[in-house]
C-alpha cells in the first residue's frame, strides 16, 4: 500500500517518551515498511517536565519540506500540549489523547477523537515509563497508518534490550485497547468529557 | 583504499544529521576530535566521544574553540585524521586556525552546524549565514573547500567526502550543515566498509634525505611526513619555502600563496559536486544549497504545476564556487532565483558569475526557520516574467 504524505505531531511533556514515540513510528515507516520518514523535535532546556513535541512526516515518496504544516494526526499527552497544538489540527483530522491527562474541549465536530489511558495501562504493567509504547500500540490500531509488524519491530529495535519484553507487552496492550475502542465505536470514540465547539 | 571496518556501523539506521555526520567521520577514518561543544552541533561530538574509544581513538573536550581548532591540527601532524565541530560563535573563534591549516596545508575537517547569528543569535534555530565566513573568515589569500549536505544520509556520505577532499588536497574542508539538517532524523544507510572509499594520507615514500616538506610532485600538493618519523619536520604559519623554513621574501610569498590557490582552482571540476535538473532552456533556474534546497524543490514543483519552465541547480560544493556552470546556464536562462537562510550571501556569487547575462533574484530569509515554499514560488513567478 502506497503511503500518502501524512503529517503527525506528538506532544506532551519531557519524560513521557514523546520523542522516542516519534522515532519508533519513523523507523517503522522508513526502515521496516520501505517508505520515507522525517522527524524533527522541539523541547525546552529541562530534562523532565518541560513542553516537548515531535513532528513526523511519513510518505511513500521522498519528503522535501521537513516540517509539519497542518497535522493530519495528533497525539497529545498533556493539557498544555492540547491547548497549544490542537488548533492546528487539520479539519477532519485524527486526535489521540492520553485519557487521564487531557480534557478535550472546543473541538470541531469533524475531528475523530480516540483516547487511551496509556499511563494507567503502563502502571498496571509495572512501569509507568512504558506509556509511550502503550500509546504507539494504540496509535497503530486506531490509525491503521502503519503495519503492526513494522511498528512492533521498531519498538523492539528502539528500547534498551533489558526492557524490550516489557515494551513489547506495552505495545500489545495499547494495540488491544485500540482494537477494542474501534469495535465499540468504529468511526470515533465518544466519551463523556469531550465537548465539541458550537458550530 | 577501503574504510577500516572498525569505524563503520554498517546497517540501516534512523539517525539525525549530527549523529550521521559523526558516523561519516568514523567511517572516513577520523580517530581524533577536539571540541568545545555548542548547540546545535553538540550531538556530533557527544556521539563521537562515546564511539571513538571503542575504535582506538580520542576525543578531547578543550577549554575553548581556539584550543580545539589547533589541537586537532597537532593530531593530524601526529598521524591521525581529525576534525572539530562547532556552530557560529565557535566558528568565529576558529578563524585564525583555519588560516593556519590552509597555510600549513593540514588536512582536516571543520564542521559548522549553522544557527542564527550574529553573535549568540539563535542557538537552537537554523540559518545559512556563515557561508561567506567559511570562505573568507581568515585573513590573507587562501582557498578552502566547503560542502553543504541537505539530509542525514548526506551528512554521512559527504562527511566522508569532506575528509577525502581534505586528504587529497591537503586543505581544511568546511562541512556546512545547518540546524535543521543537523537535528532532523531520517533513514541513513551505512554501507559495508569495503564499499566505502577513503583517501589515505599523502604520506611521502621518499627517503629521509630526499624529502622536502613542502616540495611537490608537480600537482601542487606536497607529501606529508609525521612528527617523530625521522623526516625533517618544520610546520609554521610564517611564509615558508619548500623546506618548511620561514622565508619572507616577495618571491617565496608569491610562489606559496599562488600554489595554495591553484591546487584547488586547477581541480575545480573534480571538486564541484552539483545536483542538477535543467532541461532545455529553462526560463528560471533556482540555485540553492543545504536545507533550503529541499524547500526550493517543493517551490519548483509548484511552479512547474503552473506551467512555468523552472530548473534546479543545487550546490553540494559551495566553495570553490562553481562559477563555470552558472556562466553556462546564464547564456540560456532568463533569471536565477537564489533562496538562502541569510540576507544575501551566495546570491552575490551567482550574480557575479552570471555577469549580466541573466538576472539574479535573491530570496533572503534572516533565519530562525526555513522559507515557506510559497515565498520562493512568488519570486520564481516574478523572475519568469
Amino acid at each position: 500500500m502506497q503511503l500518502q504524505l501524512t503529517e503527525l505531531r506528538i506532544a506532551g511533556f519531557g519524560g513521557q517518551g514523546v520523542i522516542l514515540s516519534a522515532i519508533v513510528l519513523g523507523k517503522a515507516a522508513s526502515i521496516y515498511q520501505g517508505a520515507y520518514a522525517t522527524m524533527t523535535q522541539n523541547f525546552g532546556p529541562e530534562a523532565r517536565g518541560g513542553a516537548c513535541s515531535a513532528q513526523l512526516l511519513i510518505s511513500g515518496d521522498p519528503i522535501l519540506y521537513p516540517y509539519v504544516t497542518q497535522p493530519d494526526i495528533m497525539v497529545v499527552m498533556s493539557q498544555e500540549a492540547y491547548t497549544r497544538f490542537v488548533p492546528e489540527l487539520k479539519e477532519g483530522g485524527i486526535l489521540i489523547v492520553e485519557q487521564d491527562l487531557v480534557r478535550v474541549t472546543d473541538l470541531p465536530r469533524q475531528t475523530k477523537v480516540y483516547s487511551c489511558p496509556a499511563t494507567r495501562l503502563a502502571e498496571e504493567l509495572g512501569k509507568r515509563m512504558v506509556l509511550n509504547s502503550v500509546m504507539v500500540g494504540f496509535f497503530t490500531a486506531v490509525t491503521r497508518l502503519l503495519e503492526k509488524e513494522a511498528v512492533r519491530k521498531a519498538v523492539a529495535d528502539s528500547v534498551p534490550s533489558s526492557f524490550c519484553e516489557l515494551n513489547l507487552k506495552a505495545f500489545e496492550t495499547g494495540y488491544e485497547y485500540g482494537v477494542q475502542s474501534l469495535q465499540e465505536s468504529p468511526h470515533a470514540q465518544q466519551f463523556e468529557h469531550v465537548s465539541y465547539a458550537e458550530e | 583504499m577501503k574504510a577500516d571496518p572498525r569505524g563503520v556501523l554498517t546497517g540501516t539506521h534512523f539517525l539525525d544529521g549530527d549523529h550521521a555526520c559523526c558516523e561519516g567521520a568514523l567511517a572516513a577514518g577520523a580517530r581524533f576530535a577536539a571540541g568545545y561543544p555548542i548547540t546545535p552541533s553538540t550531538e556530533v561530538v557527544e556521539r563521537f566521544a562515546s564511539r571513538v574509544p571503542k575504535v582506538g581513538g580520542t576525543f578531547i573536550q578543550m577549554e575553548d574553540e581556539l584550543a580545539a581548532s589547533i589541537t586537532l591540527q597537532g593530531a593530524v601532524w601526529g598521524g591521525a585524521k581529525a576534525f572539530t565541530v562547532t556552530s557560529g560563535p565557535g566558528f568565529s573563534l576558529m578563524m585564525e586556525h583555519i588560516g593556519y591549516a590552509a597555510m600549513t596545508e593540514t588536512p582536516c575537517v571543520f564542521v559548522d552546524v549553522q544557527r542564527g547569528g550574529p553573535s549568540t543569535g539563535l542557538p537552537t534555530l537554523p540559518a545559512q549565514a556563515d557561508m561567506m565566513q567559511a570562505r573568507w573568515g581568515s585573513h590573507g589569500d587562501y582557498e578552502i573547500i566547503a560542502l553543504c549536505p541537505n539530509s542525514p544520509q548526506e551528512c554521512f556520505d559527504l562527511t566522508i567526502q569532506a575528509f577525502n577532499f581534505s586528504e587529497e588536497f591537503r586543505v581544511p574542508v568546511m562541512f556546512m550543515m545547518d540546524e535543521v539538517v543537523g537535528h532532523m532524523t531520517e533513514k541513513v544507510i551505512i554501507p559495508p566498509a569495503d564499499q566505502i572509499e577513503v583517501v589515505p594520507r599523502r604520506h611521502t615514500r621518499k627517503a629521509v634525505e630526499d624529502y622536502l616538506p613542502y616540495g611537490t610532485n608537480g600537482d601542487g600538493v606536497p607529501e606529508m611526513a609525521h612528527a617523530g618519523e625521522g623526516y625533517k619536520f618544520h610546520v609554521t604559519g610564517l611564509t615558508h619555502d619548500e623546506h618548511g623554513y620561514p622565508n619572507m621574501t616577495p618571491a617565496t610569498q608569491d610562489k606559496l600563496v599562488r600554489r595554495l590557490q591553484n591546487k584547488i582552482h586547477d581541480a575545480i571540476d573534480r571538486i564541484t559536486l552539483l545536483e542538477e535538473e535543467c532541461f532545455d532552456s529553462e526560463d528560471v533556474v533556482v540555485v540553492s544549497y543545504g536545507i533550503t534546497s529541499r524547500v526550493a524543490q517543493r517551490a519548483i514543483e509548484m511552479a512547474r504545476e503552473r506551467g512555468l519552465k523552472v530548473g534546479k541547480l543545487r550546490l553540494i560544493t559551495c566553495w570553490p564556487f562553481p562559477e563555470k556552470r552558472i556562466r553556462e546556464l546564464a547564456a540560456t536562462t532568463k533569471a536565477f532565483v537564489v533562496p538562502e537562510l541569510n540576507l544575501g550571501q551566495m546570491v552575490r556569487e551567482v550574480e557575479r558569475a552570471a555577469n549580466g547575462k541573466a538576472r539574479t533574484f535573491a530570496v533572503p530569509h534572516a533565519g530562525g526557520s526555513v522559507h515557506r515554499p510559497e515565498d520562493i514560488l512568488k519570486v520564481i513567478v516574478e523572475a519568469s516574467r
